[in-house]
């Protein structure tokens, strides 16, 4: 078992023409995701890698039966995209672009409300279900089939847990980026009930960092909700106040969203927080008993 | 990106959002013409940083005297002012704000911003005006009013009502209880078709004469949305901002300048951060946040080495990069062919981790130059401060 993505997954690829979007196609094909269709208006008709290239979502969903969609495309059309890929009726809709603006996803966030799909993102690494789908821009090798699920703020500093947890033995099931943007659409909430209900994960490693309150709204709904062992860290606590920490996301307000805020909330939800980055893998080794 | 009181203001007016009538001045004979012209009983001359304190901090002076004008503006421009916001080496004056006084009946607090939790621009309004709001909010929260608004239908008058009335506007001044849901309006206007951050106005007035007044203005703009507005744009003033920072924006490199010395230069923003706790938690102070981003190339890294050997507390640098799908003997040909051009003086150790590890470290290995390989972030962090001593 896993969550939100496996290997019936099938996948179209907004912006696939684009040197970032061609790229990771190819790279997710490669590990044996099941690319079906790309979208750039008006190439129809085109090919990359093998994947048929449509002019909308729409077509691309009555001839290819896709059911996911990763999105490249540049920040100005983006929020047009992700509406698109709802209007089109896809269920999963994964946004990697960085740079939106955060009154488009204000706009966007209201118009999916009480729809029957789930975007990712956007300025998010991705959702990678070990062995099954990597969709996404993550190094699909450092990842290792086991029972760890990962959910994170954060793109190279997940690879840097997820680095430790095939390194240490531990593995992991799904890793699930939810993005650096202040305006996004799956929280931490939102991942671990998945997490909570997939036999297969054994603990859940946590990754916040400054700004919002999303890890305080963790802490509450872990402290109720779940029984799996959460493992957390959580970045900025040398970050200054009134700064943005190159995600947008990632600024300590008006002495609102610090760090350590946030470790106190998860360790009085009962959530092994740890200081030192470099320590999440032997954290996880330590809550699992192993 | 922030903009002055005077911009913040023009863009109120720009909105029908009433303000004093004033202008822009960065002279005492610009003071004395605008003085001239104003012909007011009250005079205004407010410093012009992007830092809130100005007054306590003597940047904001009043005189009924318009022979005097021209010579506050001769005091303050070119003054350095430290507020709480500013640091201890504080911001000096380049500009002015000179506008007429009001006749100032009771101040309030208005702002609007997009409350992350719900994803909906919410305002922020109370009566404790003039007040530093987080404050407000700690002590006295029930002074706290906010009203969310439904993104997909814009602005209601109900919600500006919700407001006035929570406020107590009808027992206050019924005759601003219209003027203010008209105000709320234009404000929200101006923050979605500007792509604003945060608009604040502290303090909203009453004048005696019944009137609503923008008395001070603050407005901040998501850095993501401002290719839409030249105008906006054209606001951004370089001498509030740090140099480096400059120079790293336009090598498309995300820096913050920071107060301790090890420098470090990073992939991607939350490693950064990550970095920036593990040197502190090895006992040192970093130097900044700077994130490479993905594709780091040996043209950020060169421009990254510029900027951190610019910071003269940079005592050593610390390079940590997790190559994904940047491999990582790229990266190490990068800090080698960027080690030729710049001169590197301080210890630096680089630690790479992910795609091609092993012969990116073997690479700089070889390389003859004067650093330190690391494997592990701990280890690489441990080494960087032992080389560098404890921060001073």
């Amino acid at each position: 078992m896993s969550i939100l993505v496996n290997k019936n997954t099938r996948v179209v690829v907004q912006g696939i023409t684009g040197k970032e979007g061609s790229f990771h196609a190819t790279q997710c094909k490669a590990y044996g995701t099941k690319m079906v269709a790309g979208v750039t208006p008006g190439k129809a008709g085109q090919e990359v890698e093998g994947i048929p290239v449509f002019n909308t979502v729409a077509d691309a969903v009555k001839k290819t039966d896709c059911d996911t969609s990763l999105i490249f495309v540049p920040p100005p059309f983006c929020a047009d995209a992700i509406l698109e890929a709802a209007d089109a009726g896809v269920k999963l809709i994964i946004c990697i672009t960085e740079g939106i603006p955060v009154n488009d996803m204000v706009k966007v966030k209201r118009a999916l409300h009480g729809r029957d799909v789930r975007l990712i993102g956007p300025n998010c690494p991705g959702v990678i279900t070990v062995d099954e789908a990597k969709i996404g821009i993550m190094p699909g090798f450092i990842h290792k089939r086991g029972v760890v699920g990962v959910v994170s703020r954060s793109g190279t500093l997940t690879y840097e847990a997820v680095h430790q947890l095939s390194t240490l033995g531990l593995g992991e099931t799904t890793c699930v980026g939810i993005g650096g943007d202040p305006v996004n659409g799956t929280g931490f909430v939102d991942v671990l009930p998945l997490f909570e209900k997939d036999p297969e994960t054994q603990a859940v490693v946590m990754i916040g960092e400054i700004g919002g309150d999303a890890e305080e709204k963790a802490a509450e709904y872990i402290k109720q909700h779940v029984k799996k062992p959460v493992i957390s860290f959580i970045a900025g606590i040398t970050a200054p106040p009134g700064r943005r920490m190159g995600h947008a996301g990632a600024i300590i307000s008006g002495g609102k969203g610090t760090a350590t805020e946030k470790m106190k909330a998860l360790e009085s939800a009962g959530v092994r927080v740890v200081k030192n980055p470099a320590e999440i893998g032997h954290a996880v080794m330590k809550a699992l008993g192993r | 990106m922030n903009v002055h009181e005077f911009q913040a203001k023009q863009l109120f007016a720009q909105f029908g959002v009433p303000v004093p009538r004033g202008k822009e001045i960065t002279s005492p004979e610009g003071a004395t013409a605008w003085a001239n012209e104003l012909n007011t009983s009250v005079f205004v001359v407010k410093a012009q940083i992007h830092a809130g304190g100005r007054g306590k901090a003597g940047g904001v002076k009043i005189t009924k005297d318009k022979g005097t004008v021209a010579g506050l503006a001769k005091e303050l421009i070119g003054k350095t002012l430290i507020t709480h916001q500013t640091g201890p080496k504080g911001r000096k004056v380049h500009r002015l704000l000179l506008e007429e006084g009001a006749n100032i009946a009771k101040e309030l607090y208005l702002s609007i911003l997009v409350d992350r939790d719900t994803g909906w621009p919410t305002f922020i309004a109370s009566t404790e005006g003039g007040m530093e709001i987080e404050e407000v909010a700690e002590k006295t929260p029930e002074k706290i009013i906010k009203e969310a608004i439904d993104p997909a239908v814009g602005f209601q008058g109900h919600n500006g009502r919700n407001v006035a009335f929570a406020l107590g506007l009808q027992t206050m001044e019924p005759a601003v209880i219209n003027p203010f849901v008209q105000m709320l309006g234009n404000l929200y206007r101006l923050f979605m078709e500007k792509h604003a951050a945060l608009v604040e106005i502290n303090p909203l007035i009453i004048t005696k004469e019944k009137t609503l007044v923008a008395l001070d203005g603050k407005v901040s703009f998501d850095d993501n949305g401002i290719f839409k507005h030249d105008d906006v744009q054209k606001m951004r003033d370089l001498n509030e901002e740090d140099p480096l920072e400059i120079e790293a924006t336009a090598n498309n490199l995300n820096y913050v300048k920071l107060d301790g010395n090890i420098g470090c230069m990073v992939n991607g923003a939350g490693l950064a951060m990550a970095t920036m706790d593990v040197i502190k938690l090895a006992g040192s102070e970093p130097a900044n946040f700077l994130d490479v981003g993905g594709g780091a190339t040996k043209e950020t890294v060169a421009a990254g080495f510029r900027i951190l050997l610019k910071d003269p507390n940079v005592k050593g640098i610390f390079i940590n990069i997790f190559g994904g799908i940047v491999r990582c003997e790229r990266i190490a040909h990068g800090v080698i062919e960027a080690a030729k051009e710049v001169k590197i003086t301080v210890p630096l150790v680089v630690r790479l981790q992910g795609t091609n590890a092993d012969e990116g470290r073997k690479l700089l290995a070889e390389s003859g130059l004067k650093l330190e390989v690391a494997d592990d972030l701990w280890e690489a962090a441990q080494k960087i401060v032992k080389l560098t001593g404890k921060a001073a």
